[in-house]
């Protein structure tokens, strides 16, 4: 048999031309589309020679594979350049926002997770009864609600008409000051602080948008599990372990839901994706300091170096997270590893 | 056991489906009221009798837009899906038929395209391209390539043996002929069974470009923008402004997906899950 290190080697060198592709692609994206940030940077004062000096300045004026030279070059030492717009640099600001945005998403789908896998193997278990009807409304209708339209809905009913939730101003009250940030995921922070009050306000505030993203992570993951769960059950090795008197409990938790999560674990790689696009939707809606409202600013003043770096981050996140599921996969099945 | 209730379902949502083609065909024509036309007294009316669906902050007629933005949306998604469709299924066919160079190629195009976050390229792509409804389609298009190229290719390399392959090759039959002629027709149908569920995925990816302001721009009529406009008014209150584009969007979105699990089911009953 393989050894596991060989299967996780090749999974992680495997990684490399995508994560080079995406670079390259990420670089000719920015550069070679139409559009002329000088242009628009130079302002009101629309001379020629305050295009050119604007131009210099973003370094434009040089042709493209020394400009894709030097990107790479700043890209080896971290640096992914400087916001026209603030003035600041852009890994910086990125990394300063990246836990809102991971903050978010993980208690969006921790929530889906949670509901999600039961859901489809209860679903599976009793074909026909409420809960697989339930289950089959929950995934259609996941899969139909816009998610920015889900989150507008659920403030609207449990902020303006219940008053049960806090109002969408992002990550904490507008009254109340952050905690030191140590690590820059708020309930942490709040923890470390020992400010408990803090510590409820930040998860109240969080509790719309992550149930928003729990909403649209729901349907493919309690689909896929009825789905994977249902064929592993009608197998001849179930039927099997129920002849010889198994328990029922063993055999439907210990020996059918591994075999049938394989498949939900490739699902999870389809919802990173999805995920990360729709967080950006979630987080203009919620008015949530992340990663997202970063890049909607970065686009609408054509704002290049943010943009790139934004692309590029999330498709890194992206690989990454393919490639934790690859050797999760790799984990659970002995089989893969060999292949 | 499930097939009759399944099958009423599906009735419902092709019923659904011509209500949407009818309204988007023929409700601009027949409303009373402009969708741009502005009215300051009667700004921010909840629905009533003169506005059934209520007016915005500016005393547009909210019915009145969310008829006219069913076209656009529509074209918007149909346009894209059929871009990705033509231009994926060739690519695709042609890549898992002859193999080789080609397939090297046109896999490589999708494993870079496939890296990235499909919504978040397709913000890259508009932002970048410039905003206009013209550009959302192209965006839409392209991120949907990999979908199309990967299905046809997979389709397309379970032919390469097909016995009616090897006879008409044996006929004389090769290159481009052999591939118009009886490759490429059998890819397709399992292409059309998906294109349904797809253009509900277009339409929701397209809303979603304009709701963050890339793509259509405002006052035109589109439901993605007009959700963005109300968003700002529904902490005060006035939900009509963005809950009925929303409404309109999630109803199309839905008969599109109970329409294509239906076209599936019949398709292939074997895939029923």
């Amino acid at each position: 048999m393989a050894h596991p290190g060989h299967y996780i080697r090749r999974r992680v060198l495997a990684a490399l031309p995508v994560l080079a592709g995406v670079v390259v692609a990420t670089f000719v994206l920015t550069h070679l589309l139409p559009g002329d940030p000088a242009a628009y940077y130079a302002g009101p004062v629309d001379s020629a020679q305050a295009v050119e000096d604007v131009r210099a300045r973003m370094g434009l004026d040089r042709p493209l594979p020394v400009q894709f030279l030097h990107y790479i070059a700043d890209l080896a030492h971290g640096d992914l350049g400087t916001s026209l717009s603030t003035g600041q640099p852009v890994a910086a600001e990125l990394a300063r926002r990246l836990p809102a945005s991971i903050e978010l998403m993980l208690a969006g789908l921790s929530l889906s997770l949670v509901v999600g896998i039961p859901l489809g193997v209860v679903a599976a278990t009793r074909p026909g009864s409420w809960v697989d009807h339930l289950c089959r409304i929950v995934s259609t209708a996941g899969v139909s609600l816009p998610s920015f339209f889900t989150g507008l809905l659920l403030i609207y009913v449990f902020y303006f008409v219940a008053g049960l939730a806090p109002a969408p101003v992002g990550r904490l009250p507008s009254f109340m000051r952050p905690p030191p940030a140590e690590t820059g995921f708020l309930l942490l922070d709040c923890a470390l602080a020992g400010q408990w009050q803090k510590l409820g306000a930040a998860a109240a505030q969080m509790v719309l948008p992550a149930l928003t993203i729990a909403v649209f992570t729901l349907a493919p993951l309690a689909r896929m599990t009825r789905a994977s769960m249902l064929g592993v059950l009608s197998s001849e090795y179930i039927r099997q372990g129920r002849a010889n008197g198994i328990p029922r409990r063993v055999l439907l938790y210990r020996t059918a839901l591994r075999n049938a999560l394989l498949p939900v674990v490739t699902t999870l790689g389809m919802i990173g994706s999805s995920l990360l696009g729709a967080n950006v939707l979630v987080e203009k809606v919620f008015a949530w300091p992340g990663l997202g409202s970063y890049a909607l600013d970065a686009m609408s003043s054509l704002d290049y170096a943010p943009l790139q770096g934004f692309v590029l981050l999330m498709s890194v996140l992206y690989v990454l997270i393919n490639l934790g599921l690859d050797l999760l996969y790799g984990l659970i099945d002995k089989r893969v590893r060999l292949g | 056991m499930n097939t009759l209730r399944e099958n009423k379902v599906t009735a419902a949502a092709f019923a659904l489906f011509v209500l949407i083609i009818l309204v988007a065909a023929l409700g601009p024509s027949l409303l009373p009221i402009s969708p741009l036309a502005t009215d300051a007294a009667s700004a921010l009316a909840p629905p009533s009798a003169a506005h059934w669906f209520g007016t915005d902050e500016v005393g547009r007629d909210v019915m009145a837009r969310v008829v006219t933005a069913a076209r656009l949306d529509l074209v918007i998604a149909l346009s894209a899906v059929a871009l990705s469709f033509v231009i994926g299924s060739i690519l695709g066919t042609a890549a898992g038929f002859s193999g080789g160079i080609v397939d090297q190629l046109v896999t490589r195009l999708v494993d870079t395209l496939m890296a990235f976050p499909l919504f978040l390229l397709a913000m890259a792509i508009v932002s970048v391209l410039g905003n206009n409804a013209t550009n959302i389609v192209y965006a839409t298009a392209v991120v949907n390539l990999p979908f199309y190229i990967r299905m046809s290719r997979a389709e397309a390399a379970k032919l390469r043996s097909a016995g009616f392959i090897e006879a008409a090759r044996v006929g004389g039959l090769s290159g481009a002929r052999l591939l118009a002629a009886h490759v490429y027709p059998n890819v397709l149908p399992p292409l059309i069974v998906q294109v349904s569920l797809n253009l509900g995925w277009a339409i929701l990816n397209a809303a979603g470009l304009s709701f963050l302001g890339l793509g259509v721009r405002p006052p035109t009529p589109e439901w993605g923008i007009m959700v963005s406009d109300g968003a700002a008014l529904i902490v005060s209150g006035a939900w009509w402004v963005s809950l009925f584009p929303g409404f309109a969007l999630m109803l199309t979105v839905l008969c599109f997906n109970l329409l294509g699990d239906g076209l599936r089911d019949l398709a292939d009953p074997k895939r029923r899950i």
